[in-house]
């Protein structure tokens, strides 16, 4: 018997969610609210009801058009989703990532796919906010071949004033997971007048001087592509005027990080 | 790019296309002296051959390498009038049509009014295949069922391999003598046609020399009037190698592409062939001639590519031969689609690309022209390092050069029976087109109108738009209790409709095999002179004949609609479909947009749709594939729409994919536009579902958003896309990587976009060229974006 989930879309062809060629799933529900969400879809666990949605993602012969964002679906149907892109992803070391929302809402949903992946030797990836109890961590962890693990403000306050929680869980659990090993990706989104200020960089840099076994820093710049998603979806968009930051900026960023050692890209 | 290259770069860039009247008034003269009665058909053409080079006007461009044009002039393009005559009435539309046009001066006129008009009207080849075929046949083709591709052009399509790399036209006739000297009149039957068909041959060898050496005389004139020192001594050089080729085989890098210049101006002024002559895998026969240059010291890496770009700029200088009606419709463009391959194979089957290939395509990223097309051969065996500078050039957004799998096309010319040095020696040309270079004769015999034989089954047999019963009695649709009742009805019609298809090709054939033959272009292809035979006869190693399906997204989408909407969900009755399309959605938009946006579309790896594509190129495949033409060879299909999609769809009344009447059809084997939204994985996976090697050849139109090749993981996860669309064996893939945005800017700001190329089907045109249905269609299919 399959687990069912909930999730707002398939992205294939994806090329920034991890190594090579992946099937991006979007599970659905995010304990965050950033201000910056580029999938404010995302946020709210169920269904939503979405009058001039394109979405079309069809899944087991459902070709009806549900005006709705998110589905309830099963693990398998996802799977054979997953697995239709199977010689693209050997073609590329690609593989599937998991991403929301925050995937690990739905950790048994979670779990299921990933031990079905693995059965068929598809690689994995979780894209996760790192917001959760640490047991899901472990639960995961052998399923899972990469963790891209958002990294956003190290000051608290702030955390919570931009994304609705606090960081001591998403900190802790980052500690504890880079013990474990090397399968981390960490993710910093670049936040214009958020997070890209000299304190909260050099925060960052200290923070992620004392982990070990991390394997890649990505810097993700703020983007405004998901300005449209907030006017139709009539939620409210907290930085409507905000611009993304310059090339030269995340290039003298990606000079800043590389001075812990480990591996700098930018883009995504 | 230097100043010289600059200068030449404009001029073809701003010369003005127009029709010559030149050859046609030469050919007219020739003809009208009486010559031709007393010979043979092949001698007369050899004559006729030698009679136009003789006389034709010489022209010198200011600063170029390589000299010869087609017509008097660049871009001044003759007429084929024992082909096609054109009536006043067809050079009034070339002169003043909005998009392709012609200008055609009074002088024009007047010569085409009194000399060539009245000689050629009731001799020319159109109208003895019009005078010759069934009527069943023009109501199918005035029905818009399928196009001719030999009404207005000779049959062509073929390749040059290396041989004029290792043989001068006096190394030919040497061949030729002893060819004739080996007939065996006692035995063979037909070895006194055979001795005409050799002895034309060696006349139209003969006839190169001359006009080589006529260019010889004129650049050595110029030259001894020239007070530039360095002009002086580069007309000199010129004017001794017009001397030495295409006479000797050439020695210097720039003897080869001067020689297979004129070979391609001879070819083209025989007649005008279909997809115009071109050199092939030019990497391969130049390269021994590179790198000979380069360690002699006579040329650097900049003179080797000034030549290349002086030998481009010649390409772009012959628009295609002006077409009119049906001709003009499925193939609206001024390219002639010479296709230079590039990578691929050596004959031993090892990685042949080289540092000539890389230079090669410096040259096409710079000199940015729409002629010569080009593309890139990628076997398993390339480096990526030629896909990743491919795609870095695809990425500028004109389209070119295109993408094949070189391990496909020698898959399926193995299937039709080519040998295997053969088949690595050979590529795609035209389009996409396969064939063995240099020894095949491999002619596309017209387009196919696969959504049009749906709407006749439809309709029992009957054409709305033309009113008259073309197609058999299949049975009233509503009579049809399941979908493979229904699949068996559209099997039916399109097999009747290949079969009139054939018969015509087949009397075509014959008209050209009896009437008009290429004895030059025989010379160039393996085995007309070993076996006597002209090329347009059977002389080639191979003849195939190709039918080209059209419209395989739209048709598959189409049945798919009616197996879900009518047959699986009953969501509809068949009756209630057939009154939606006949209103053509008017009064049931909701019904429409049920058809175009919650019913199963081909290209988002579906199988629910992909399994009906199969099922359509199966009976596709088997209604044409392994039937006999006339030379020894076999008819094939190949999918591919040139621009036929918009002039098929324009005949095609509404069909139940939501497609409203006379919109374009989907073209190549891409999905419906607009239709694929899993991204192009899912395309990719769709259109790997039918079988390539059993083709020669498919056409598959990728749209990109310029973001997706931004950075160096985009350019390396493209490679590894098309690497993966080889390994399940597609055959070709091709990108337009520009946005919707930017298509639309140009339709209503056309004066700003006059150097936007995009990618149309298989070749790129400048978008402003295009008819606004094809534009509308592009932009279309360009990207969309989805929430």
């Amino acid at each position: 018997m399959s687990i069912k989930g909930y999730i707002f879309d398939i992205k294939k062809y994806s090329i920034n969610d991890g190594p090579g060629i992946r099937t991006t799933v979007f599970l659905k529900g995010c304990p965050l609210k950033c201000w910056w969400c580029h999938n404010p879809e995302s946020q709210r666990k169920l269904p939503e009801k979405f009058e001039e949605c394109t979405f079309r993602w069809h899944l087991s012969n459902d070709y009806e058009n549900k005006q709705r964002i998110g589905s309830e679906v099963t693990s398998e149907q996802v799977i054979t989703e997953i697995e239709k892109d199977v010689p693209f992803y050997e073609e590329s070391n690609g593989g599937a990532t998991f991403s929301g929302g925050e995937p690990m809402l739905q950790i048994n949903f979670l779990n299921e796919l990933l031990t079905l992946c693995k059965a068929k030797e598809i690689r994995t990836a979780v894209d996760t906010t790192g917001y959760t109890d640490f047991n899901n961590f472990e639960l995961i962890y052998n399923a899972t071949d990469l963790f891209l693990y958002d990294l956003k403000l190290i000051d608290d306050d702030l955390h919570i004033k931009y994304t609705g929680v606090s960081n001591k869980t998403i900190h802790h659990n980052l500690k504890l997971l880079t013990d474990l090993g090397n399968k981390v990706v960490l993710r910093i989104p670049i936040i214009p007048h958020v997070n890209n200020n000299g304190k909260n960089l050099d925060e960052m840099l200290k923070f992620i001087s004392s982990l070990k076994n991390i394997r890649e820093i990505n810097l993700l710049p703020y983007h405004k592509n998901a300005a449209a998603k907030y006017t139709k979806m009539k939620i409210e968009n907290k930085l409507p005027e905000l611009e993304p930051p310059s090339k030269e900026e995340m290039n003298l960023l990606k000079d800043f990080f590389e001075s812990t050692g480990i591996n700098v890209k930018t883009g995504g | 790019m230097n100043e010289r290259i600059k200068k030449l770069r404009e001029q073809t860039l701003n010369a003005v296309p127009k029709l010559s009247h030149e050859r046609a008034k030469l050919l007219t003269e020739f003809y009208k002296t009486g010559k031709p009665e007393q010979t043979s058909i092949p001698a007369a053409r050899a004559l006729a051959f030698k009679y136009i080079l003789e006389n034709k006007t010489l022209c010198v461009n200011d600063g170029e390498l390589i000299v010869g044009e087609r017509g008097p002039e660049p871009k001044a393009t003759p007429s084929y009038p024992e082909l096609c005559v054109h009536s006043l009435k067809d050079l009034e539309i070339l002169h003043s049509r909005s998009k392709v046009w012609f200008k055609v001066n009074d002088e024009t006129k007047s010569v085409y009014e009194n000399e060539i008009i009245p000689f050629w009207e009731e001799r020319s080849i159109r109208n003895k295949i019009f005078n010759e075929v069934d009527d069943e046949w023009k109501e199918c083709y005035t029905a818009g069922i399928f196009t001719e591709f030999m009404e207005q052009r000779a049959p062509g399509h073929t390749v040059l391999d290396d041989k004029i790399y290792k043989k001068g036209m006096l190394d030919f006739i040497n061949d030729i003598k002893h060819s004739i000297a080996n007939l065996d009149f006692y035995n063979d039957q037909k070895a006194f046609e055979k001795r005409e068909e050799l002895r034309a041959m060696e006349i139209c060898a003969g006839a190169l020399i001359s006009y080589s050496n006529r260019y010889s005389n004129k650049l050595l004139e110029l030259a001894n009037v020239e007070i530039d020192k360095q002009r002086k001594d580069e007309l000199e050089t010129m004017a001794g190698i017009c001397k030495r080729v295409p006479a000797n085989s050439p020695q210097t890098f720039w003897e080869a592409l001067q020689y297979y210049w004129l070979v391609h101006l001879g070819v083209i002024t025989e007649l005008n062939t279909w997809d115009s002559f071109n050199p092939g895998r030019l990497d391969q026969h130049l390269y021994p001639f590179y790198k000979r240059d380069l360690e002699s010291g006579l040329l650097n890496e900049e003179g080797i590519k000034e030549l290349l770009q002086s030998f481009w700029i010649k390409f772009n200088n012959q628009p295609a031969p002006p077409k009119i009606g049906v001709t003009a419709a499925e193939s609206g463009t001024y390219t002639d689609f010479c296709l230079i391959n590039l990578g691929g194979v050596t004959p031993e089957g090892e990685d042949a690309a080289n540092d000539l290939t890389y230079v090669i395509l410096d040259v096409i990223e710079e000199m940015r022209l729409l002629q010569p097309s080009s593309m890139v051969q990628v076997s398993k065996k390339n480096p990526d390092r030629l896909l990743k500078r491919t795609m870095k050039i695809v990425k500028t957004g004109f389209g070119q050069p295109s993408i094949f799998n070189t391990d496909a096309i020698i898959q399926e010319m193995l299937r039709h029976g080519k040998s295997i040095i053969d088949a690595r020696c050979g590529g795609a040309s035209g389009c996409v087109e396969t064939g063995a270079f240099g020894k095949e004769a491999y002619i596309l015999t017209g387009y196919f109108n696969l959504a049009k034989v749906l709407e006749i089954t439809l309709n029992n047999g009957f054409d709305p738009r033309t009113k008259k019963q073309i197609g058999l009695l299949t049975g009233n649709p509503n009579s049809f209790s399941s979908f493979d009742e229904l699949m068996s009805a559209y099997e039916t019609q399109l097999n009747h409709f290949i079969n009139i298809k054939i018969k015509g090709n087949i009397i075509i054939e014959r008209i050209y095999a009896n009437y008009m033959p290429a004895p030059f272009m025989s010379i160039l292809i393996d085995d007309c002179i070993k076996k006597g035979i002209d090329y347009n006869a059977g002389g080639a190693r191979y003849n195939t004949s190709y039918i080209q399906g059209v419209g395989l997204g739209s048709i598959t989408d189409s049945l798919a609609s009616i197996k879900y909407n009518v047959f699986d969900k009953k969501k509809i009755t068949m009756s209630k479909l057939l009154e939606t399309l006949k209103e053509n959605f008017e009064k049931d938009k909701e019904l429409q947009n049920k058809f175009l946006f919650e019913t199963p579309k081909y290209g988002n790896d579906d199988d629910y749709a992909d399994d009906v594509t199969r099922q359509v190129f199966e009976i596709y495949f088997n209604a044409v594939d392994g039937r006999p033409n006339t030379k020894g060879g076999y008819f094939r299909i190949n999918l591919l729409p040139t621009t036929s999609h918009v002039y098929f769809g324009s005949v095609t009344g509404a069909t139940p994919d939501g497609r409203l009447a006379f919109e374009p059809l989907s073209e190549g084997i891409s999905p419906v536009q607009g239709s694929d939204v899993h991204g192009p994985t899912s395309v990719i996976k769709s259109a790997s579902k039918i079988d390539h090697l059993r083709t020669g050849g498919t056409l598959l139109n990728q749209k990109f958003t310029p973001q997706l090749l931004e950075t160096e993981v985009g350019i390396e996860r493209a490679v590894q896309l098309i690497r993966t669309y080889f390994k399940l064996d597609g055959h070709h893939i091709q990108f337009n990587v520009v946005t919707a945005d930017i298509l639309r800017e140009a339709q209503k700001h056309p004066e700003k976009y006059r150097d936007l190329i995009v990618r149309v089907a298989g070749y790129s045109d400048y978008f402003v060229d295009l008819s606004e249905a094809l534009q509308n269609e592009i932009i279309r299919r360009t990207e969309h974006s989805m929430l």
